[in-house]
């Protein structure tokens, strides 16, 4: 634009909506009744939830004498608290016979959930747009039977994974584990971006296609730059489902590809020595955080796209 | 500017015949109006032409050379939507100069044209707005602008007011069409308005079930309808259809008059049934000269400012009337009217079919 044009007022959105006028009312018994219910249950809810959070942080915190003095209960808060336990769980704590903590592996489960996450998030948008928006033969029976891998059960792919990725040559790698976890999660971002894309006219696609621009055109310039919330949708689904996966992790992990979460499982449960409880929590807590962290960034976004397409925006 | 022919175009959505055998021409510099009630194929139609739509048979030509199976970017026309189909990521600068960005041309070339454009629909102040920040109006001008920027061969209209308020409809109306005497460029235009067709139009094809049937000019269709479905639908209201039989160079009315067979219809052979068809307008209250005369009661009148509506019956059939303000009629009374028997059609009752004289 050049610089000397005439100052134009920026968009605003026009029809924002105003604050809704709040209407101050005198409570009578009966809402007020109601009120006390309602506060009631969700502050009991919320409780019961923060329960095993609160004693896993209190826990983390201590060190192992305070654990086991008889007079303290997994909910006394910690008198002196230390992250001693962390640091051991990070990068000192005992899996086996190596010494390193949870590092190695968090970083092993960082690189295949991002690789996997970005891989399945973007096959997905091609999936999701080719069966919305381009009509072809037999694309309704391919929606299908993609939707159906959503329903097929881990445990029972098992074996057949197991032989495709030794024929790929790729068993014990956390390529395979990618692979899996993108083959599997395709699935699911098909899913979702296909019903988000149903709701774009086809009518804009249609025009681009007038205005001269082709298959791969009208997907970056004009399907991708609306595609903010189903993304984030995705990815947070891609990227819980995959950090979170146990399965997939011990039966394809390779002993330097395995992921965290199988790894967490074989500290924790270490037969040897006496039980570092409070490690075992710094070591779970570690194994939360990320997800935690996912969703306090993009979680508002994540109702906001599942609800896309349900009202025409 | 360019002629486009569309040579006996049929299409078929599985065992749906959607279009049958529809060939029209139109001429360079034409404004051709589709209409007809939906389902009567006209967008489909339009989607051929723009080649958003394989056809099943037939082929379509723009300036002579086929076009049938090329791609909508190849056939050098510009499209306008009903729901505009602006690309909301973009502003309305981008989305006009879009398909300019597509054919790869220098940017100050594109922003050029694109203020060329914006100042020809006043719209300049709106380039940098998101489509979602424009109203229904503007978006509109934005789609026409999508299309004018590209300066092509035809532009395709698929019913581009029916998402606008009643006077904006108006308005756009008339815009499109003084575009269209300033561009010159040939333009078919979708809509299932018949006024809109009656306004725009160079000429009209009316669909039906995926027949065209009838393709003329504005006046033909409305003067000379080809059969009743065409004498009915376009016209507001409707063209009234009296069913009646021909005896003695007279059509005896069923409901208990003679009049004589209308010139337009020349011979007819006596006893065939027929339809009466006679536009509301072509009544007159009686008073003044007229050789052919109903008697009709008056039942209701809607006086609309420059015309009274007059619902009458004749016998058990309701007809419609148009009678300019000012007329002495009043709700209730029995009269007979003055009909303009030179423009009366007669029609086939049992095909449909206007009779013409040739």
């Amino acid at each position: 634009m050049p610089t000397d044009a005439p100052v134009i007022p920026a968009a605003t959105p026009r029809n924002r909506p105003e604050p809704a006028p709040i209407f101050v009312r005198r409570l009578t018994g009966r809402d007020r009744v109601g009120r006390v219910f309602v506060y009631g249950v969700l502050i009991v809810a919320a409780a019961l939830f923060l329960v095993p959070l609160v004693a896993m942080i209190f826990t983390s915190l201590k060190t192992m004498p305070e654990i086991t003095a008889p007079t303290n209960t997994i909910f006394t808060p910690p008198i002196d608290p230390t992250l001693f336990a962390w640091g051991e769980a990070w990068s000192s704590a005992c899996i086996a016979v190596s010494c390193e903590g949870l590092r190695p592996y968090f970083v092993n489960s960082l690189i295949m959930a991002v690789f996997a996450v970005a891989i399945s998030v973007c096959i997905g948008a091609v999936n999701g747009y080719v069966l919305s928006k381009w009509r072809f033969r037999f694309d309704n029976v391919i929606f299908g039977l993609m939707l159906f891998g959503c329903f097929i059960p881990f445990q029972i792919v098992l074996i057949p994974i197991a032989r495709v990725l030794g024929v790929m040559n790729i068993s014990g790698t956390l390529a395979g584990l990618i692979f899996v976890h993108v083959a599997y999660g395709v699935t699911f971002t098909t899913l979702f971006f296909r019903n988000f894309y149903v709701s774009v006219p086809d009518e804009i696609v249609k025009a681009a296609r007038i205005d001269g621009a082709g298959f791969w055109s009208i997907f970056f310039l004009i399907i991708v730059p609306v595609s903010g919330p189903i993304a984030i949708v995705a990815v947070i689904w891609q990227f819980t489902s995959i950090w979170n996966d146990f399965l997939f992790g011990a039966s394809f992990g390779g002993a330097n590809s395995r992921p965290l979460m199988v790894e967490l499982n074989n500290l924790v449960n270490t037969s040897t020595g006496t039980k570092s409880y409070n490690v075992d929590m710094a070591g779970a807590m570690i194994a939360a955080l990320p997800t935690m962290l996912v969703y306090i960034v993009a979680g508002r976004y994540f109702v906001r796209g599942l609800m896309a397409g349900a009202v025409k925006g | 500017m360019a002629t486009l022919d569309i040579d006996q175009v049929s299409k078929s959505f599985g065992a749906v015949d959607v279009l049958k055998d529809v060939s029209l021409d139109v001429g360079d510099g034409e404004f051709l109006v589709l209409v007809g009630p939906s389902g009567c194929g006209k967008s489909t139609l339009l989607n051929i032409i723009a080649g958003l739509l394989d056809l099943t048979r037939g082929h379509i030509r723009i300036d002579g050379n086929e076009v049938t199976g090329k791609e909508p970017k190849e056939r050098d026309i510009a499209m306008v939507f009903q729901s505009y189909a602006l690309y909301p990521s973009m502003t309305v600068g981008d989305n006009i100069g879009f398909s300019l960005r597509m054919q790869k041309r220098p940017k100050a070339d594109r922003q050029r044209k694109i203020d060329e454009v914006a100042e020809l629909l006043q719209i300049e102040h709106l380039l940098d707005r998101k489509p979602q920040a424009l109203s229904g109006g503007q978006r509109q001008r934005v789609a026409m602008g999508r299309a004018l920027v590209r300066d092509p061969k035809i532009f395709l209209f698929d019913e581009p007011l029916s998402n606008l308020d009643a006077k904006l409809r108006v308005d756009m109306r008339t815009e499109i069409k003084k575009l269209h005497a300033r561009l010159g460029t040939t333009i078919v235009y979708v809509t299932h308005d018949q006024v809109e067709a009656m306004t725009m139009a160079t000429r009209i094809a009316v669909m039906k079930d995926g027949r065209v049937q009838q393709f003329g000019t504005p006046d033909d269709i409305y003067q000379r309808p080809s059969n009743t479905f065409v004498a009915t639908f376009m016209g507001s209201p409707a063209m009234n259809l009296l069913p009646g039989k021909v005896t003695g160079g007279k059509v005896a009315l069923d409901g208990g008059a003679s009049l004589p067979v209308p010139r337009t219809a020349g011979h007819v052979a006596d006893g065939a049934r027929v339809h009466l068809g006679l536009r509301p307008e072509w009544f007159v209250p009686q008073g003044q000269e007229a050789a052919d005369t109903l008697p009709m009661s008056v039942e209701v009148l809607e006086p609309t400012g420059p015309d009274i509506y007059a619902s009458l019956r004749f016998g058990d059939e309701e007809v419609m009337a148009r009678l300019p303000a000012g007329s002495e009629v009043r709700p209730g009374e029995d009269r007979t009217f003055g009909i303009d028997q030179d423009k009366a059609v007669l029609f086939d009752a049992e095909t449909g079919d206007a009779i013409y004289g040739t």
